[in-house]
């Protein structure tokens, strides 16, 4: 990716906590991450990794303790209507309704707007996520997947930049998680929105990035791998997994959490955290499946190459 | 058939309000002629001796003379002698004007404490010092420094009402959500804005309640605090029945400071309601 083409560039950020005997312990240390306007990158590592703080910092709800982080070629300094960002608790305020909850996003943008104009800018972003009707509900009346309908459409109403999501959908059932996708994925693409989530989900992450950064444990973690999504834009859910390339791409990010996830920063050799190794599953040359189960895995392997069947789901 | 638990509540409410009358009735009931004296000595002695008439006024005498006040509640036959209305008129007033001084001081300066973990530990000691003591311990520096005994009162019912409000709010603005607030610092809502539609609202429930326990602490004090100050307002009225050995009056003055009491809880739970919110 060339210089320009670097929307968010997160440029060596540390973040260090006091430690127990005076020393300092570092959650992650000289992380290096960009990314391309229009973009949908997906964090995945386990937990404790920083992927949280990461988001924060991205948010400007948190400062690192080195390094700094541009958006858009100016270096952020805390929050900003530019970046909004969808809470994992949806974060809604109770003792507002939903219409009075979006409403609130739209004042905060544009303070001089009377009454009217805020009202059809948050019944447009309703409207959009799918909650006509229920805007004059308060957020107890709501079920979990509407609740997180109103944090996309109250991120959604400031028109930002970017949106940042810290595992929107993991307080979700099965099926309100997948409709949900399928939005995001829709208003994403269709507004061209910049968006950086966090999941812990990987199916999640393979349906909805483009790129799925693979972060090691913490603390010291490292962004080890940068997996290029090789499924197609126009992917949809229902046939995701009958792709050529999908369970190859799904086991190695399960792989990596597996395994990899805890031996990579004492086995890689020449990491450089400014370079990290960019993964394009189904070209063979720069396949880093494991080896041995990558050989066992030939005999009962369909016909592409670098697939294999789950082994953890 | 059955029915419903409220109406099977207040009819066991009923029936324990008539046993209680009943057992009183039965109580203070006379037992008749004791002793034969002569008619001028009768006369010194009164009923009790005489006719062996309860010195405890039974529930009649208490509805009757009840009856009485609140046909009458504002007389006013100077100063030892007024209606029944018009010394809770004093008293709800000066309430009401400490408990408002209450609000006005223990709200902001709750916020302040709640918002900014440096003043919150530098008030504490004062706090805890200043908290434990009896409201009407400060009476005797209030007489000498306001010289007003109806100010003096006052300013008991302010400190007494102060203290419950200033730690609710405290605590409840100090435990507002952090994922509240960080929903205004990613839209960059400024810090007044902030605290009037994230701050208020989230700790409104907790902040009520304190203002709820302070009006009942209120009223506890002030019928104190008129016994000692004196002139006018329901404890004065209580006093000064007890001196006029009105057993009467002074039953009829417990009951109606309990009623007004009630209302003052009710009013602030109503409001409490108001704003609390389901999560």
């Amino acid at each position: 990716m060339s210089m320009t083409g670097k929307f968010i560039s997160i440029e060596a950020i540390a973040k260090r906590y006091p430690g127990a005997t005076g020393s300092e312990i570092a959650v992650f240390e000289d992380l290096w991450l960009s990314m391309a306007r229009g973009e949908f990158a997906c964090v995945i590592g386990h937990s404790g990794c920083g992927k949280t703080t990461v988001l924060n910092i991205l948010a400007g709800l948190d400062t690192p303790s080195a390094g700094t982080v541009i958006v858009d070629g100016q270096a952020i300094s805390g929050t900003s209507l530019d970046r909004a960002v969808i809470f994992q608790s949806h974060a809604l305020l109770p003792w507002r309704t939903v219409l009075g909850n979006v409403s609130y996003a739209v004042t905060s943008k544009w303070r001089h707007w009377d009454r009217a104009q805020v009202k059809a800018h948050a019944q447009k972003f309703i409207d959009l996520v799918g909650l006509t009707g229920a805007e004059h509900k308060r957020p107890s009346e709501l079920s979990g997947g509407m609740k997180q309908r109103v944090g996309i459409a109250r991120a959604l109403s400031i028109t930002p930049k970017i949106m940042l999501m810290d595992e929107p959908f993991s307080a979700l059932d099965a099926l309100t998680r997948g409709t949900l996708q399928d939005e995001v994925r829709r208003i994403c693409r269709d507004t061209g929105q910049t968006a950086f989530m966090i999941t812990h989900d990987v199916d999640e992450a393979i349906y909805l990035a483009d790129r799925i950064f693979l972060m090691t444990n913490g603390p010291g973690a490292v962004l080890a791998e940068i997996v290029e999504n090789p499924l197609p834009k126009d992917r949809g859910r229902i046939d995701l997994h009958r792709h050529p390339h999908y369970y190859a791409l799904r086991n190695h990010i399960i792989d990596f959490l597996v395994m990899r996830s805890k031996t990579f920063t004492s086995t890689a050799v020449d990491y450089d955290p400014r370079n990290v190794p960019a993964v394009r599953i189904g070209k063979p040359e720069l396949m880093i499946a494991s080896v041995s189960d990558a050989s066992r895995d030939e005999s009962n392997q369909a016909s592409w190459p670098g697939l294999s069947r789950p082994s953890t789901s | 058939m059955t029915f419903s638990l409220r109406f099977r509540a207040a009819i066991v409410s009923v029936l324990i309000f008539l046993a209680f009358v009943g057992v009183w009735h039965i109580a203070t009931r006379g037992t008749g002629a004791v002793a034969a004296m002569t008619p001028e000595y009768a006369k010194l002695m009164g009923l009790t001796a005489t006719q062996g008439k309860s010195a405890m006024p039974g529930p009649l005498d208490v509805g009757a003379k009840l009856w009485e006040h609140l046909k009458r509640p504002f007389y006013d036959n100077g100063p030892n002698d007024k209606g029944l209305g018009i010394q809770l008129g004093y008293s709800i007033a000066r309430v009401g004007l400490g408990y408002f001084l209450a609000v006005i001081v223990a709200i902001p300066l709750g916020f302040l404490i709640g918002m900014s973990p440096l003043i919150n530990k530098a008030l504490d000691p004062f706090i805890q010092i200043l908290k434990p003591i009896s409201p009407l311990a400060w009476m005797p520096l209030a007489l000498y420094t306001i010289k007003d005994s109806g100010l003096s009162a006052i300013f008991v019912i302010f400190i007494c009402s102060v203290w419950p409000m200033l730690l609710n709010t405290a605590f409840g603005v100090s435990a507002v959500r952090k994922e509240w607030i960080n929903v205004a610092r990613t839209l960059e809502v400024g810090a007044v804005r902030r605290a009037f539609t994230i701050i208020l609202p989230a700790a409104a429930p907790t902040i009520l309640t304190g203002m709820r326990i302070s009006i009942g602490i209120a009223w506890l004090v002030i019928v104190a605090a008129e016994m000692l100050v004196g002139g006018t307002g329901i404890g004065y009225f209580v006093w000064n029945e007890w001196n006029n050995l009105s057993i009467v009056n002074v039953i009829i003055a417990i009951l109606v400071i309990g009623v007004v009491g009630m209302l003052l809880d009710q009013i602030l739970a109503r409001f409490t309601r108001l704003v609390t919110f389901p999560e």
